[in-house]
């Protein structure tokens, strides 16, 4: 007889895709709401978009149990900074504590695909896109996720952005206005479920600038 | 001897040398390439004077949706149709392969296609696959002993049912059926039944989605409902539309003449040896 071994795996798949796209003077953070298993939605209104701090939005997908445990060190890491400085932590500065965080746990992850947006210290916006480990960049735009694959050339294709090798360095914000670039996010999410299975349901969008932050919602094809 | 019964050739039937050596490779980590798979949703019910068959309409390969309106109800004969799912590829095959041997059938016989002749045919071509030819159908049709309905699974069993559902939206289908069907549905009612069937499994089930087809055979007549429901449009048109800037030059459409760059003497002295 053949050996028996475990089957069981601690991490699962929820699917669901996240976009971010920087401005001179706003950030635009997306994601859909549909949380899935396998074939399964396990429910139509989840939010994967959370607000760290007053100027940094976070939007996750991946396993969205590890999501969960990463927002709350981060909640608490936070309420931390607050106590020990009197002041909100700027989005710099949460980005570098995202990658920490994500890095502390290498050899057994968080499966998390996070952007991370807001407006630094200038009141610029930005984005920065990580892997599960850690590993992070300033962008201009980003997408993670299970639609990312489908939406990422066609950003690079809209919004191509200067290499980050140049000197000197070249703004990685977009041209566009906000309510460009929010246009272009309702697209990107209106095609991606089109073709990806685990997107879908409802977009919820977190737009931060120099007037504060609001969120808004479009409905995606629910089947 | 055991050596004169390994040499005797097979007697015909499918040989399983492939499989093992399939088994063997993907083991050693051979990557297979992937399908087109028809995760769906397909039903069928038995109503007063006929059968209707339903689908969804959504081919997914993985995670991405491959097609966005495929037809699952296949054509068997003019009295019978099929609905598919599994691998795209086999559904339509074996329905195609079955289709024409009725076809050369009723031919011969010069009388119209029974349900069960189909069924025949489909379970002992899929019993001889082993289950390899991965095909899960519903089978509905009209002939001279009255409406039939069944079902087919992939390794050649068949049901003989009232109401059926398959593919991946199977349980979404039949959590309706279940709670919904009785015995002498009108036409209306039926059909209506079986769309809310499908739109359980297209909204339920991420394997199917998009629109709803319908094919409802009485004695002598059918009717196929291509898109019969259409629930699933796009969200979002952006007003401006947009436009893709060519930023590559095409190297093979631009051609030199090199008789402008250089002088060609025409006629000249041939070469010497």
């Amino acid at each position: 007889m053949t050996k028996q071994q475990a089957n069981w795996s601690p991490y699962d798949n929820n699917g669901g895709t996240c976009v971010a796209i920087a401005g001179a003077d706003y950030c635009v953070i997306a994601a859909d709401t549909r949380m899935s298993t396998g074939y399964n939605i396990l429910t139509r209104d989840y939010s994967k978009i959370i607000q760290l701090a007053d100027k940094s939005v976070m939007a996750s997908s991946g396993f969205q149990a590890d999501v969960r445990a990463l927002q709350k060190v981060l909640a608490a890491r936070h309420l931390i900074y607050q106590h020990q400085h009197n002041k909100q932590m700027s989005c710099p500065a949460m980005a570098q504590l995202l990658s920490n965080t994500l890095y502390y746990k290498r050899f057994f992850p968080y499966y998390a695909f996070n952007v991370l947006g807001g407006l630094d210290n200038e009141g610029k916006g930005c984005v920065f896109t990580y892997d599960a480990v850690g590993s992070y960049e300033r962008v201009g735009y980003s997408s993670q996720g299970s639609g990312a694959t489908l939406i990422t050339p066609f950003l690079d294709n809209q919004l191509k952005s200067p290499s980050p090798l140049l000197l000197p360095a070249k703004d990685a914000v977009t041209p566009l206005s906000e309510s460009e670039a929010i246009d272009l996010v309702k697209t990107c999410f209106a095609s991606a479920t089109e073709r990806d299975i685990y997107t879908g349901d409802k977009l919820e969008m977190v737009i931060l600038n120099a007037s504060g932050i609001r969120r808004e919602y479009m409905e995606l094809r629910k089947d | 001897m055991s050596t004169v019964a390994e040499s005797v050739p097979p007697k015909g039937g499918f040989s399983f040398d492939l499989c093992r050596r399939n088994e063997m490779l993907v083991q050693k980590g051979l990557k297979q390439p992937s399908f087109l798979k028809t995760g769906t949703t397909i039903v069928g019910l038995i109503f007063q004077d006929g059968v209707i068959l339903g689908a969804d309409t959504r081919a997914t390969e993985g995670p991405i949706v491959a097609d966005k309106n495929c037809e699952k109800i296949h054509y068997m004969a003019p009295n019978i149709y099929c609905c598919g799912a599994g691998t795209a590829a086999d559904t339509e095959a074996v329905t195609d392969m079955v289709s024409s041997q009725l076809k050369l059938h009723r031919y011969h016989t010069g009388r119209e296609s029974r349900v069960v002749t189909a069924l025949t045919l489909l379970k002992s071509h899929l019993f001889s696959y082993q289950g390899y030819v991965s095909a899960a159908l519903v089978l509905g049709g009209v002939d001279v002993t009255g409406p039939h309905l069944h079902t087919i699974y992939p390794h050649g069993s068949t049901d003989t049912l009232p109401f059926a559902t398959m593919g991946s939206g199977s349980l979404a289908a039949m959590a309706v059926f279940e709670s919904k069907y009785r015995e002498g549905l009108t036409r209306d009612e039926g059909v209506k039944l079986v769309a809310e069937a499908i739109c359980s499994g297209i909204f339920n089930d991420l394997g199917s989605g998009s629109n709803v087809d319908i094919c409802v055979i009485t004695k002598g007549k059918k009717e196929y409902l291509r898109n019969y429901m259409l629930p699933n449009p796009r969200t979002y048109v952006s007003e401006k539309g947009y436009s893709f800037a060519k930023k590559t030059e095409v190297l093979l459409t631009k051609i030199t003449p090199l008789k402008e760059l250089v002088e060609v003497v025409e006629g000249g002295d041939a070469m010497e040896e």
